[in-house]
């Protein structure tokens, strides 16, 4: 049986990492029509804070006029009480994700990224599926339960 | 965010208040590093107890502050972690590397 879009909700917004507390703070918000537990709304906030702020410091990291580079979301509430957040980029795109996708690896060069962006979205949510071409860009879906009883 | 710091003995320990991501990361980077570097303590106390929102940034931001304190020889404490916090710690393993105190 399919599982039916009951709710759905679109953003975006400039690559600016000001916009990494709004950008979580709109997806917890839509999600919280569920009513679902502070737990679970946690583990949401901190998996679109990763993949906005991959957007900002690897996707866009190149390009000067800010102004231009946009992170799209777009969110899907379907009848399982399963929330599918989508987070796209037309950045630079990742050559290997499977490599990417591994604990602590980091292409950063000044220390203070940890590598494990990737590793967080992958436990704490109930699925992710990153697609990405170079000079493309990439997105991240994440799929998240609602209803955790 | 917000950063306060407080001097007991040879302990600095510096309390983040607030959400820690990417954006905030630096502004926090700043402030501690200028802390570890100028007062260079024997040990240095990050609080985190009052973290309430925590991603990778966060965790980079520790593992950065741990070199920075090796370099000036002081010995970092991650102190009182809050919920937010810990669950990023315990992802990466940090919990068993890092010297962890709670209480006082
Ligand atoms: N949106 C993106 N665009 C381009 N590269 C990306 C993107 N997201 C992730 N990456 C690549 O994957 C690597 C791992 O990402 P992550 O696990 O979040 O760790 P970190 O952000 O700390 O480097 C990054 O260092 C980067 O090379
Ligand atoms: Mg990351």
């Amino acid at each position: 049986m399919a599982d039916r879009i009951i709710n759905s909700m679109k953003t975006e917004f400039t690559a600016k990492s000001v916009n990494e507390s709004f950008a979580r703070t709109a997806v917890a918000s839509f999600a919280s029509q569920t009513d679902p537990s502070i737990a679970v709304i946690a583990d949401i906030k901190t998996v679109v804070s990763e993949a906005v702020t991959n957007a900002i410091v690897h996707g866009y990291a190149d390009i000067e006029d800010k102004q231009s580079c946009i992170i799209y979301i777009q969110c899907k509430l379907l009848e399982s009480g399963k929330l599918i957040i989508k987070i796209k980029d037309k950045g630079c795109g990742i050559g290997d994700v499977k490599t990417a996708m591994q604990p602590l690896f980091t292409t950063d060069t000044d220390g203070e990224r940890s590598g494990m962006g990737f590793t967080i979205m992958q436990s704490f949510t109930d699925g992710i599926k990153v697609k990405s071409r170079l000079g493309k860009g990439t997105t991240v879906t994440l799929e998240k339960r609602l209803n955790t009883n | 965010m917000d950063i306060t710091s407080e001097k007991r003995g040879d302990t600095i320990t510096a309390f983040i208040k607030g959400e820690i991501d990417h954006h905030n990361a630096k502004a926090a980077r700043e402030t501690l590093d200028s802390i570890i570097e100028t007062e260079q303590p024997i040990h240095f106390g990050l609080d985190l107890s009052r973290v309430s929102f925590c991603d990778s940034s966060g965790l980079g931001l520790v593992m950065g502050r741990m070199r920075k304190c090796q370099t000036v020889g002081s010995t970092l404490i991650i102190k009182n972690p809050s919920v937010a916090a810990m669950r990023i710690l315990e992802i990466a393993g940090m919990d068993k590397i890092l010297k962890i105190e709670r209480g006082d």
